[in-house]
Formats: C-alpha cells, sequence, structure tokens
C-alpha cells in the first residue's frame, strides 16, 4: 500500500550538476575552516600555489610542484562535492514536500470572518477553514468537525484517513489535503518550524549542527591532524642532522611542497572529507523510510537503543482479533456451531466479525447464499447487551434467535430464557482464557452451541525480526492493555523478551524512567496524547504522522507511514550510520601504514647513498615505486581519489547485518581495517605505473 | 638452551606472581579485609592522624588533583634544596659540594615524575643523606602518587553517578604503607643476601696489586636498589646502575632485580580487572602488554644474536656485562624501557640498531607496556579509550567501555593524554638536533648521534630515565630541557587522565548485551595493539627512519662513522 518517495538515484543529473557548483562554493574558507582537516588541505593548497607561482617567476618552474598543487586543489573540491552531494540529495527529497506547501492559500478565520491570506503569513494561533478540495496551509489541529484528509502527498499513503477533533486523530499536516467535509483547524507551528521546515535545516550545510558524535570524531580528527602535523615540521630538524652526517648540503633538505604532500596523506582526508556526507545521509535514508527526524542526535541515539518499547496492538499483532476455531458445547457439532456463529455475523462489520464468516467458509465451505433478507433481523452490538446476533424467521414460523458474545453477557441471555449454561462450556472458557485467547460464546435460543475462539494474530515474521534485535543486544517490552494471563502468552508466542500488561498510559512513562536509571536507552513509539510524556522521556520518541500534534511535538521523530514497526527501521539506520563513521575512520587511519612506505623511501633515498648505489633507506621502498617525485604524487592521486570512490558508500552506508557486535565488529575489522592497510599499496602501486606509462613524471 | 630457561622462567614467574599481587592491591585500596591491615594497620592510622587526614572523606577529580599537585611541589622543593645544600648537611663523609642549580632541578624533578634520569654520577655528585632522604624517598611517594592517580581512574570507570574519585592522602598512604614499604623491606633483604652492600661508611681507599690506589665507593645501596626496580624508578645509587657488582652481584639477584621491574605493574592489570568485576578485562590488558613485550623482546634477541656485520660476531658482547650474557641484558633492556624503569645491567648506547630501536619505540609508546607503576596502566587505558572510541563505532553504538560510553569530552582527553608527550619528543629533539648546544652533547655521528637525542627526550617524556650513555647531558641545555620534558611528560597525562576518571565517574553504566561492543576478547587484544603500534608507528617512523633503521641498514652495509 505505501509507496516510498522515489529514491533520488545516486548521480541524478540534477543534483549532479548542482553539487559540481557547490563544490566550488564550499570552497569559502569560513565554510571549510568547520572542517578543520579539509582546512589544513587547502591552506596547502593555497601555499604550493604560491609556491609554482614563485617559481614561474623565478624561472624554475617546477611540474612536480604544479601537479602537487593541482591534486591538492582536487582533494578539498571531492570532499566538498561528496558534502555537496549529499545535501543535494537530501534537499530533492525535502523540496518536493515542502513545494506542495508554499503556493497553498488559506482561509483565515478572523471574529468568525473568512479572509484569504498566503499560507506562508499564517501564524501560530491562528485558526483556518478547509474544506473538501482545500490544501491545510500547515501543520495544525483540528478543532472543530470531521473530515477525510488525503495525505499521500506526504506518506505516499493513497487511502484517506480520517481528521476529526478531539481525541487522537486531530493533528494534520501542512501539504495535505481535504477531501470531504469541513473542519477548522488551529494552527500549531510557527512558520519556518514545521517539521518539514526543521527536516530541511537538518540537511542544509548553513544551519547544520554537528551532532555529539560527529564532535567526538572531529575532535579525534583533528588532533590526529596535530600529531601529523608535528611530524611533518619537525622532519626538516631530522633530516638536516641527517644531510649533515651524510655529508650532503642543507640546501637539500626537504622542499615545503614536499612537506605539505606529505602532511596531506598523513592526517586522515578520507574521513574528514565525508564525515559530513555520512551525517546528512543518514539523514536522507531516514527521509526514504518516510521518518522525519527532528534532530541528528536522534538518529545517533536510535543506533544506542537497547530497549524497544512497542504496543501490542498493530505493532506485533495485526490489529485484531481473528476467528481460529469452533469449539462445541457437549452434543452440538462443530459444523452446527459454525454455521450459527457465520449466522449470527453476517451483519457483524467488526473485523472480528468478519474473520468468523472467513473461518466457516474455510472449515466447511459455508456461504451465507440461503438468508433471505425479509426474514431476518440483524441484531447490533450496544454497549448495554454486549451481544450481537441475528432472528431469523423459519418457514415453520419458529423464530432461530442466535446471540454471540462475552460468557457473561450469554449467560444472562440463557438463564432469561430458561436455558442452562454448561458447566463444559464454562471450562472451554476458562481454558481459552489461559491461552491469551478471547472466547465468545455462541447460543441459539436457550442452548448454549459453543465456543468461538477469537486469537490475536502475531504479525508473521516480527518473531524473526525480534529475534534479530535481540542478536544485535535490543531487548523489545511489549505493552498491552490485556490482563497478564493472556500479554504472556502472547509475548511467548511473539518471542517478545518481557510485556507490561494491564498498562496505563503512566505506566509507560514509569517503565521507560526505570529503564533509564539501569543505564538502558529505550526508544518508544506513540500516537495519543496521552503517550506524550513518555514519548518526550524516551531516548528515542517516534510519534506517528496519525497522531496528535502533543505527541508529535513530544517525540524526536514523526513517522509520516504511521507503522509501527518502524521503530525498529530507524534504529537501524542510526546504526548503519555510526557503522559508517567507526568504518572509514578505520579505513582512512590504515591507510596511512602504506602513504608512508611510499613517501619515507623516497624522500629519504639520497641520505647516506655511496657514489655506486642509492641510499640504504630505498630498502623500504617495498612497492617498488618509479621514482622518488612518482612516489610522492602517486600518494597524493591516491589520497584525493579514495575521497570520490568512497562517496557510494558513504551516502548508501556500509552494507547492514542484524548480527551481533561482536560479529559485525569482526566483519568490518576484516573489511576496513584490513582491506584499508591493504589498498593503498595496490592503489599507489597501480598510479605510479600509470605515471610512468603516461611519461608524467 | 640455558638463556631460553632463563627467559622462560621469568615469565613464569611474572605470571604467577600477577594475579597473587593484584589480589592483594585490590584488597587495599578497595580497603577490604588483609592480612597486612592488621599487622601496619596502626601505621596508616598514625599517619592519617599526625597529618590530620580524614581517611573516610572522598573527594572528586579536581581536589584529588590538587592534593597530589602539592604534595609532588613540596617532593621536588625538599630534593631541590638537599642539592643545593648538601655541603651544609650531614651524612656527607665525603664531603661532596653543593651540586648546580640546573642539575638540581634536573634531579629533582626527575625523582618526583618517577623518571629517575640522572644527569650525574651517583657516587662522585651526592652524599648518603641526599640519597636517602631526598632520592630514596621520592623513589617511594613517586611510585605511589601513579598507583594512586591510577586507582581514581578505577574507581572513575567502575562507580557510577558519583563525583567521588576516593581520597589521594589515602591512596597515597595505602600504597606506601601495605604495598611498596613491604615488597621494599624483603627484597632489600634479600639483596644484601646476595652481597649488595648496605653500609654508612666512607668509601674504601685500597691500593691494586698494580700499587695504584683505588677508592671503593660504597653506601647505603639495598635500600635504594629495592625501591628503584619495585617502584619502576630506575635511579641507580652507582652510575654504572644495575650493571654494577654491589648493586646487582649474582644471576640471583639479577633475576630477582628484573622481575621487580615488572611485578607491581603486571600485578595492576590484575587489580584492574577486579575494579572492573571481571578478570577477564584485567587479562586482556595483560596479555595485550605481554604480547607487546614478546614481540619487543624477540626483535631484540634477533638483533642481538644476529650476524654483526661490523663486528663480525653473532652475539653482541659490546657494553653487556660478561657475567649477565648477552640473554639476560637483553630481557633487561626491554623490561626497563616497556616498564618506565629505567635502570639498566647493560649500556643501551652499545645495543645493536634494531633493539636499539625496540628501545626507543618502547619508551615513544608513552610506556605502556606494563610501563610505570599506576603510570602504564592509565596511559594503556588512554590507548585504550582511543581504541574503543575508533573501532566501536563499528559496532553501530555509541562506543563504550566498562559500560561507559566514551563521548567527546574523554576523546579530547585521550587525545591530549597522547599528543603532549610526542609534542615533547618531536619538539625537544628538533631543538636538540638543530642547535650547536644540543648537538655539542653528541658522543656519535652518523644516525646513531640522532637516535641518542631521540632516545634522551623519549626516556624523559615517558618518565623512563635510561639514557643511550653516549649522549653527555650534564649540561643547562639538556638538564633544563629534560627536566621540563619530564614535567610535561608526566603531568600531561595525568591531568587528562584524571578528568577522564572525574567525567567518567558521573556517568551511568549501560548493561551488557550482545549489542556491546566487547573488551575482553582475542579480537580486542588485536585491535588494541593495532592502535598503538599504528598511532605510536605513524607518530614516530619517519625520525626512526632516519635513526636506527637507517643506521640498521648501513651497518649491513659495513658503514660506520
Amino acid at each position: 500500500m505505501t509507496t516510498r518517495h522515489k529514491q533520488a538515484s545516486l548521480f541524478s543529473k540534477k543534483i549532479f550538476v548542482q553539487a559540481f557548483k557547490d563544490s566550488f562554493v564550499k570552497m569559502n574558507p569560513a565554510l571549510l575552516v568547520k572542517n578543520p582537516v579539509i582546512f589544513i588541505v587547502a591552506i596547502g593548497a593555497v601555499m604550493t600555489t604560491i609556491i609554482v607561482f614563485g617559481d614561474i617567476f623565478t624561472k624554475h618552474f617546477s611540474s612536480f610542484n604544479l601537479q602537487i598543487s593541482v591534486w591538492l586543489w582536487f582533494t578539498v573540491l571531492f570532499a566538498n562535492f561528496s558534502e555537496a552531494i549529499a545535501e543535494g540529495r537530501g534537499k530533492a527529497q525535502a523540496e518536493s514536500l515542502r513545494k506542495s506547501r508554499t503556493q497553498t492559500k488559506a482561509r483565515r478565520l478572523i471574529n468568525g470572518k473568512e479572509e484569504e491570506v498566503l499560507a506562508p503569513d499564517l501564524k501560530k494561533g491562528d485558526t483556518v477553514v478547509c474544506e473538501s478540495g482545500n490544501v491545510i496551509p500547515a501543520d495544525g489541529e483540528v478543532i472543530e468537525g470531521i473530515a477525510s484528509v488525503d495525505e499521500s502527498a506526504i506518506t505516499g499513503e493513497s487511502a484517506p484517513v480520517i481528521r476529526e477533533s478531539g481525541g487522537d486523530r486531530s493533528a494534520v499536516t501542512g501539504g495535505t489535503k481535504v477531501i470531504s467535509d469541513r473542519i477548522v483547524i488551529r494552527i500549531t507551528s510557527e512558520q519556518g518550524n514545521t517539521f518539514l521546515d526543521r527536516m530541511i535545516a537538518l540537511v542544509e550545510g548553513a544551519k547544520r549542527q554537528k551532532t555529539p558524535n560527529e564532535i567526538a570524531l572531529t575532535i579525534l580528527l583533528s588532533g590526529l591532524t596535530i600529531i601529523f602535523l608535528l611530524v611533518v615540521v619537525t622532519l626538516p630538524t631530522f633530516f638536516g642532522y641527517s644531510l649533515t652526517a651524510s655529508g650532503m648540503p642543507q640546501s637539500q633538505n626537504l622542499t615545503l611542497p614536499v612537506l605539505i604532500a606529505l602532511l596531506v596523506c598523513l592526517i586522515p582526508t578520507t574521513i574528514g572529507g565525508l564525515l559530513s556526507a555520512i551525517g546528512i545521509s543518514g539523514m536522507d535514508r531516514l527521509l526514504q523510510k518516510n521518518v522525519i527526524a527532528t534532530s541528528g542526535k536522534a538518529i545517533e541515539a536510535a543506533g544506542d537503543v537497547d530497549v524497544l518499547l512497542l504496543d501490542k496492538t498493530g505493532t506485533i499483532t495485526l490489529g485484531n482479533r481473528m476467528a481460529t476455531d469452533f469449539v462445541p458445547a457437549e452434543g452440538v457439532s462443530k459444523e452446527e456451531l459454525a454455521n450459527a456463529a457465520q449466522l449470527s455475523s453476517l451483519a457483524d462489520e467488526t473485523p472480528e466479525g468478519r474473520s468468523v464468516v472467513v473461518l466457516a467458509k474455510e472449515l466447511f465451505n459455508m456461504r451465507g447464499k440461503e438468508i433471505h433478507p425479509s426474514d431476518t433481523v440483524f441484531i447490533p452490538f450496544t454497549a448495554q447487551t454486549r451481544m450481537s446476533g441475528v432472528d431469523i424467521k423459519e418457514s415453520g414460523g419458529n423464530v432461530r434467535s442466535i446471540r454471540k458474545g462475552a460468557t457473561e453477557s450469554i449467560k444472562k441471555y440463557i438463564q432469561n430464557n430458561d436455558g442452562f449454561f454448561p458447566k463444559k462450556v464454562e471450562e472451554i472458557v476458562s481454558d481459552l482464557a489461559r491461552q491469551g485467547a478471547t472466547p465468545l460464546v455462541v447460543a441459539e435460543n436457550n442452548r448454549v452451541l459453543g465456543v468461538i475462539h477469537l486469537k490475536d494474530i502475531v504479525k508473521g515474521g516480527i518473531k524473526h525480526r525480534f529475534a534479530q534485535l535481540r542478536q544485535m543486544g535490543i531487548r523489545t517490552v511489549m505493552v498491552t492493555g490485556d490482563n497478564p494471563l493472556t500479554a504472556a502468552a502472547i509475548a511467548a508466542e511473539a518471542g517478545v523478551d518481557d510485556f507490561l500488561a494491564e498498562a496505563k498510559p503512566e505506566d509507560k512513562l514509569y517503565r521507560i524512567r526505570q529503564e533509564q536509571a539501569n543505564g538502558h536507552l529505550v526508544g518508544m513509539i506513540g500516537d495519543g496524547t496521552n503517550d506524550a510524556p513518555a514519548l518526550a522521556q524516551a531516548d528515542v520518541g517516534l510519534a506517528m504522522n496519525t497522531g496528535t500534534q502533543a505527541a508529535r511535538e513530544a517525540g524526536n521523530m514523526v513517522d509520516l507511514d504511521s507503522n509501527p514497526t518502524k521503530l525498529i527501521e530507524v534504529v537501524e539506520t542510526g546504526k548503519q550510520l555510526l557503522m559508517t563513521r567507526g568504518a572509514l575512520t578505520t579505513f582512512s587511519i590504515a591507510n596511512d601504514v602504506a602513504k608512508y612506505f611510499a613517501i619515507i623511501p623516497a624522500i629519504a633515498t639520497s641520505l647516506y647513498a655511496t657514489a655506486h648505489a642509492a641510499g640504504p633507506m630505498s630498502a623500504l621502498n617495498i612497492m617498488k615505486l618509479a621514482t622518488p617525485q612518482s612516489a610522492i604524487l602517486s600518494a597524493v592521486i591516491f589520497n584525493a581519489l579514495i575521497i570520490i570512490a568512497l562517496i557510494p558508500l558513504a551516502l548508501k552506508g556500509v552494507k547492514y547485518r542484524p548480527i551481533s557486535a561482536n560479529r559485525v565488529l569482526a566483519l568490518n575489522i576484516l573489511i576496513y581495517g584490513f582491506g584499508g592497510l591493504v589498498v593503498p599499496f595496490i592503489g599507489i602501486k597501480l598510479i605510479d605505473m600509470l605515471l610512468v606509462v603516461l611519461h608524467i613524471i | 638452551m640455558n638463556e631460553i630457561i632463563q627467559i622462560v622462567l621469568f615469565i613464569a614467574a611474572l605470571i604467577a606472581l600477577t594475579p597473587i599481587l593484584g589480589r592483594f592491591m585490590a584488597k587495599v585500596f578497595m580497603n577490604e579485609r588483609h592480612l597486612l591491615k592488621l599487622v601496619l594497620g596502626w601505621l596508616e592510622r598514625l599517619i592519617y592522624r599526625l597529618c590530620g587526614i580524614d581517611s573516610s572523606e572522598e573527594t572528586n577529580w579536581k581536589v584529588y588533583l590538587s592534593g597530589l599537585f602539592v604534595f609532588n611541589f613540596i617532593g621536588f622543593l625538599v630534593v631541590f634544596l638537599l642539592q643545593m645544600l648538601q655541603a651544609y648537611l650531614p651524612l656527607n663523609p665525603e664531603h661532596l659540594p653543593n651540586a648546580a642549580w640546573h642539575l638540581s632541578f634536573n634531579t629533582a624533578v626527575s625523582f618526583m615524575t618517577n623518571t629517575n634520569w640522572q644527569s650525574y654520577a651517583g657516587e662522585t655528585t651526592f652524599g648518603y643523606l641526599v640519597q636517602m632522604l631526598g632520592l630514596t624517598v621520592q623513589n617511594f611517594v613517586s611510585a605511589a602518587t601513579g598507583i594512586a592517580v591510577l586507582v581514581a581512574l578505577m574507581r572513575g570507570l567502575t562507580r557510577k553517578t558519583t563525583e567521588n574519585l576516593g581520597n589521594f592522602w589515602v591512596d597515597l598512604t595505602r600504597s606506601v604503607v601495605y604495598v611498596l614499604l613491604p615488597l621494599a623491606i624483603i627484597f632489600s633483604v634479600i639483596l644484601v643476601g646476595q652481597g649488595v652492600v648496605q653500609t654508612f661508611s666512607p668509601y674504601t681507599h685500597v691500593t691494586t696489586l698494580q700499587k695504584t690506589q683505588q677508592v671503593i665507593p660504597l653506601g647505603p645501596a639495598a635500600s635504594q636498589i629495592a625501591i628503584k626496580q619495585l617502584g619502576t624508578n630506575g635511579g641507580g645509587f652507582f652510575n654504572a646502575n644495575s650493571a654494577h657488582p654491589f648493586e646487582n652481584p649474582t644471576p640471583f639477584s639479577n633475576f630477582l632485580e628484573m622481575l621487580t621491574i615488572l611485578l607491581i605493574p603486571a600485578a595492576l592489570t590484575f587489580t584492574y580487572g577486579r575494579f572492573a568485576g571481571s578478570n577477564r578485562q584485567g587479562w586482556t590488558v595483560f596479555i595485550v602488554m605481554f604480547i607487546l613485550f614478546a614481540a619487543g623482546l624477540g626483535l631484540s634477541l634477533y638483533s642481538e644474536y644476529g650476524h654483526n656485520a661490523v663486528l663480525h660476531v653473532a652475539g653482541n658482547m659490546e657494553g653487556k656485562e660478561t657475567r649477565f650474557g648477552v640473554a639476560n641484558s637483553v630481557l633487561w633492556s626491554v623490561a626497563t624501557t616497556d616498564a618506565s624503569n629505567g635502570s639498566v645491567n647493560a649500556m643501551h648506547d652499545s645495543l645493536s640498531p634494531l633493539s636499539g630501536m625496540v628501545a626507543i619505540f618502547n619508551l615513544m609508546l608513552g610506556e605502556v607496556i606494563f610501563g610505570g607503576v599506576g603510570a602504564g596502566l592509565y596511559g594503556m587505558v588512554v590507548f585504550i579509550i582511543l581504541t574503543v572510541f575508533i573501532a566501536g563505532l563499528m559496532v553501530g553504538r555509541t562506543p563504550e567501555y566498562l559500560g561507559k560510553k566514551v563521548e567527546a569530552f574523554e576523546v579530547k582527553m585521550a587525545i591530549l593524554a597522547i599528543l603532549v608527550p610526542s609534542l615533547v619528543i618531536k619538539l625537544f629533539s628538533a631543538w636538540a638536533c638543530t642547535s650547536s648546544y644540543g648537538l655539542a652533547g653528541l658522543n656519535n655521528a652518523g644516525p646513531h648521534g640522532l637516535s641518542e637525542i631521540l632516545y634522551a627526550f623519549s626516556s624523559a617524556a615517558g618518565n623512563n630515565g635510561s639514557a643511550f650513555a653516549g649522549l653527555s647531558a650534564n649540561t643547562v641545555f639538556y638538564n633544563i630541557t629534560l627536566g621540563l620534558g619530564m614535567l610535561i611528560g608526566r603531568f600531561g597525562v595525568i591531568i587528562p587522565v584524571m578528568a577522564i576518571a572525574g567525567n567518567m565517574a558521573s556517568k551511568k553504566i549501560t548493561p551488557v548485551s550482545s549489542g556491546t561492543f566487547r573488551t575482553d576478547n582475542w579480537l580486542f587484544v588485536l585491535l588494541l595493539i593495532g592502535v598503538i603500534l599504528i598511532v605510536g608507528g605513524l607518530t614516530f617512523f619517519p625520525a626512526l627512519a632516519l635513526g636506527p633503521i637507517m643506521e640498521h641498514f648501513l651497518m649491513n652495509s659495513g658503514i660506520t662513522f
């Protein structure tokens, strides 16, 4: 039913062109300085460029210096490009949502009079009227009336939903369309502060706040950068000492471009360049799942969540109970019971009622054809009788009064008809209740025919899902209003780790606090107003879009699909985001080993050289790179190209697998740690060979 | 074969003693009942009463740290003044003169920071009073300071949502009274039994068979040597340190002195496991340290026993005592540089280039392979935090260690603790390499000279104290720069570590689940070793390449300087 937003293809032409332009705009030092690692590269690029111009003026032009300078600029551009393309994709996603809203006109109510204003001019607290055909101008709450609303613009769900004043279905979202009736809406969000606006701000570079984990990682990367700066700054002194010791002039000391090249190769440019792209694309992936996060922090917290509070209904079980069996009373055939049950349910449009009809059809191929409407009176369910059923006039003038309902009400009905309630049936009833089922007793006139076994149907595949969560170290807690007996039975069937039975809204809040006090991070889903405190207390509060405005404000994410299982996907997205960061950091640091083996022998090979042989350091040139210059250039080129090569990975995230932390780690270490050691050896060697073939060096 | 047996015996003894002493120390610092409390409890209580310490009071990390500062500053002042004024003070039978101000500064810093770098020759510079009241006292309390910092850190990592890390004065007193003092007393008695001197008599003047006059220095050596080994101090009573027959007379004394270098640092890993509530956590750290130790030892042995292209021998005996041989000298050199001890039984300057490099690299890593008492393990925790942060992300959660989330503040402090000592090594070495007064101290040309400079500053920053003996360091330049290096290397790590302890203590503990990044298995051992080698290696590879690695290649082609 749900159609996802069309995923912007990784390199759609428009995004690509815009990102290309943006990578130059992002050269602005004020923007660059936010990313210390890339900022250092930019400074290096400027310095080498100045040196190249100096070379030209002093007529000592060095093509090596020029190439170093060019590749340093490319390194900065590539890093900018990765961020720009992630932004572009996120914006494209959000833009299509925003477009629907900007042109909207609103009918504002002032003292009972309507006036037409543009949607962006609305203020919080204004009331507006929407009738069929109107687009709802901004997020708000229905204060009067009931209407069906088409929310497909943001949810992709084509079936209209009901929105009415009061209760849990009062929230409406800007950009959705009223298709029937008339409602009055109070605007609840300031313009520029709706969910969509907040989402877009999260994606856009200028307003984006670094998340706590990004800050920590930036500190690590800056620290490593300072350490390597220290290495490079002190190197000429040790080199100068060695020159003297090997009887060479100080004029042979390392040149500035070589030192800058070494520095840029050592500092973690790969992760530094891709860091913001990873963060943005995490939000983008969430948006593709139709979840709007109100902060990047919330996505990270989702990765940390280790307890999930899940409502039973809708999340673990299908929304409704289903008939799964007919248990006849003594002396009654199963078929007779099924027949009576089916007849009593023909007009029962509740899902339970329909399931009885379906079951009868499945078991005995019964159909309700033989009934003539003129002879039949359907008795609807009322709160007083707590029964429903049918009275059928038969040809002999007899009336068959068939009733189904809760045990107590049928008992009363039978007694009123001078019948008796068999002990055996009572046993069946209590037996079923123990199994977590809901028994529905069927009676005809003064005779009890048997019991319909109504059962909560656990969603297909959910048990497997919970098993995966358990492997990932996440505990699931089922929240239900059922009695403990029923709850336990369903919990066992669904494979949840724990349950909260006969739960009142404040129990949820209490449970979350309790888990948090024990050091857990809790995620939950909620929709009703009385969920709001719990949503606010939870570390990740996913509010359903169909929920009340209060719930949506309290949570830190909104699920546009209002699909309760979405919480699990949100957790996975959070984990994937953190994994991608860790993997690329590991890769980036591991890369340095190979770069050292390229550059150190290259710069030191002349030291202590004897007349007939290269210096002893050439023994460390294990890649057998052609010349010192080709070696340095290859390392710099590899360093730039690896950023471009890893953009797709940064945007898509590393492959996510629902397995235990230990196995994930072992796998990622193998791929990104070991891979990070080996790949650059191969890459640098290949580039070196190419440089030689092309006679660039 | 004999050598292999000795090394195996050494390792076996170390592994066997680790849990015994480790469990005891855990009891001491968790203030549980233990035997020595019955015997020495009166001494602990007496110290509290005399100093007015309320032993039940606990403080936050800042108060803990400021106590440490006050205490260390007083220690520095006492040692400094004792040297400057020794000519006027008693117990100076040789009437040695007052020391120069820069030497006094260097030595006072050196012993206060548990470095024991010696720019002087003990027997010709300091009288018995300076050695005993100044240096030996600092040998005890500088070691106790290191243990106190570690104990505070262990509490910080394992307590939840509190500010309190314990009481510095109490931890200091307990480590001296229950750990260092009893061990040192037992050990000195054994050493005296082996023939180490312990006397207040003046130096003996003898006429040798050649009819020349010889002065044989004496003194209260055994008591200082015991603690110099146990407290990873390393400052010798005599200039030749444990190569001197009066400091280290027999193979048995040599064995014990080597064992005591690593004894407390190794045992503290077990104590750490007790604090963490999981012996596995402790053993994991032990195994990481042990593997790095064994790898260094292996490379050094290979290098010393391999064919030497210049000397044309296999089994380089230059600079080694014949009574110890190659294996015991190499074992000592690796142990002493791993453990921030700095005592020597052979001249490191004469080690072949690669085993010299192992020694330098051990120093450069910040003395985390067993390391100084307390200091080694808290340095290792810094690397652990870094490893957990880098690799822990890969399991898809905010990294955590022992259930505590590792966040921006911890990363910042961990990076500082790694950055600051390497700053000292790099910048001061660079200064020495480019200044005439720096180069003036060198006795060797070629890459070996660079190694000597690197060794000196790495030794200072790592608070090791051993030297590549080729450098004449008793100059104003070296005394001051090395002194500053020791100060920065010590407190540049202690301050961030205490900050980490304080911040961690205030955090909640996330219960372990299968989503937790495990820090007590082989994968973590591998990761931690990887991070230590890569971060350490990347920082120092260029300098090492131009020093010992270059020397190794040159030596193999028969080139010397």
